[in-house]
């Protein structure tokens, strides 16, 4: 089972694996985290893997490169679940699963047009609330809630 | 609340309503003093709103203190494309307290985050006016006697409605029964109702004005506003349903009393402003002490 599992998505030598990204997430995590504007590392992806945790998942797999604190942030955000390996040499050196902030700074745009933070420039800040895997933000300035579906994160 | 700036009306406990409302109360009695002189306070108006600013200005203008500021951005810095943050900045070296509104929400949480003074809201959108909240409290307790275990019928528009939403929040530390008659377009968001069944409190939503009122102790009635309505046609039909007439108020309690946060356009009958009931200009004069009380326990004067 493993082995053919390793087929799906080809091993990489040095960098990071995604795991445990929900399916209908995959574009959306490969497009917050730039993944589509990198020119150098080989990146890998595959999606509609059976998970027992959730119908469908993806995996990424991108060569030399190694994520931050507000990298993980973000993947919180739409994949509260999802598990990070580190990779040196074929070899998993570190696991990291995300944990969902209570707290995101200069990460999500607020939804509300009328919000001061559209207007000046200012860092955006919100309280994360989680919903059972079901992220929305709530903003410290305006006070409104910026739901899953409208959450656009700031590059 | 010394040096502590006033964005939302949950910046205040329990305690600290009751605190303003003692000071407003003295400030009642004793309305001319100079307990602000040698203070300057700046009222930036980004956006026009007479009747607040003339507030504000009147409560500095009896304590003896001086006013900065300006009435509206056009006539202002801001016109030529000066950041909120540079003109705050500015005006923290001119001020010991700046009071402002401005259309965008979420405005004085920020301007308070880089001011060294401390902030007035005096409205930042359709966000938080917490002034105009303190002087619904006092209004209530003042005809009222107290604030506990009193029935407050909310009328109007109670979707988008932010006095009714802060007086809602501020009032479930005193025990209140909520009354809330509005159109079916415009109840009380679940998020509020919500927030009451957490916390044991007891309401009931009605559409029906005259009949819901007569056990009332407080009245607030708000303006159902056309632009509200996504089909004209519904607003047709509901926009003389929500006016309160005299009429109405037969049967009703002694100590009933009627607010509404003005500007009135036809939501209360001009013949109600005779009945004794009708409280909403005696409303407006307790903001002026209210605002008394809140500028001067933030300056560490009370
Ligand atoms: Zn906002």
């Amino acid at each position: 089972m493993a082995e053919k599992k390793k087929l799906s998505v080809s091993a990489i030598t040095n960098g990071t694996v995604i795991d445990h990204i929900p399916a209908n997430k995959l574009f959306t995590v490969i497009s917050i985290l730039g993944l589509d504007k990198l020119s150098e590392n080989r990146m890998t992806f595959g999606t509609n893997f059976r998970s027992d945790r959730f119908g469908r998942k993806a995996i990424i797999k991108v060569s030399k490169k190694f994520f931050e604190q507000s990298d993980f942030d973000k993947i919180a955000l739409v994949a509260p679940k999802a598990k990070l390996n580190i990779i040196k040499e074929y070899e998993v050196v570190e696991k990291w699963e995300v944990k969902v902030p209570e707290e995101i700074i200069a990460i999500a745009k607020c939804m509300n047009p009328k919000c001061v933070t559209n207007h000046e420039a200012i860092a955006t800040k919100f309280k994360v609330l989680n919903d059972d895997g079901k992220i929305s933000l709530k903003c410290n300035y305006c006070q409104k809630i910026t739901t899953q579906e409208y959450m656009e994160i700031i590059k | 609340m010394k040096n502590r700036s006033l964005v939302s009306i949950d910046d205040y406990t329990k305690e600290e309503y009751l605190e303003i409302l003692r000071v407003a109360a003295e400030f009642e009695k004793n309305p001319v003093q100079n307990i602000l002189e040698g203070r300057v306070v700046a009222t930036l108006f980004f956006e026009p709103s007479t009747r607040t600013r003339l507030s504000f200005e009147s409560a500095v203008n009896y304590l003896g203190g001086r006013i900065i500021g300006f009435t509206d951005a056009s006539s202002s810095s801001v016109k030529k494309g000066e950041s909120l943050k540079d003109t705050i900045l500015t005006v923290c070296n001119y001020s010991d307290l700046i009071v402002m509104r401005h259309p965008l929400e979420g405005s004085a949480k920020y301007a308070s985050e880089v001011a060294s003074v401390p902030i007035i809201n005096a409205g930042d959108g359709a966000n938080q006016h917490p002034t105009q909240c303190l002087l619904d409290l006092f209004s209530i307790q003042k005809t009222q006697g107290t604030l506990e275990n009193l029935t407050i019928s909310m009328v109007g528009d109670l979707k988008y409605g932010r006095t009714v939403h802060s007086l809602l929040m501020a009032m479930s530390h005193f025990n209140p029964t909520f009354k809330f008659i509005s159109p079916v377009e415009l109840k009380m968001p679940d998020e509020y109702k919500m927030f009451l069944d957490s916390k044991g409190i007891k309401y009931e939503e009605y559409l029906d004005l005259a009949e819901n009122i007569k056990d009332s102790d407080i009245i607030y009635m708000t303006r159902v506003q056309r632009e509200r309505f996504a089909d004209p046609l519904e607003y047709e039909k509901v926009k003389n349903v929500y006016v309160l007439k005299n009429d109405m108020l037969e049967g009703t309690k002694d100590n009933l009393r009627i607010l509404h946060p003005l500007p009135r356009v036809n939501e209360i009958d001009t013949d109600v402003d005779g009945n004794e009931k009708a409280y909403y200009f005696q409303q407006a004069q307790n903001g002026v002490y209210a605002r008394m009380a809140i500028m001067t326990k933030m300056l560490g004067l009370k």
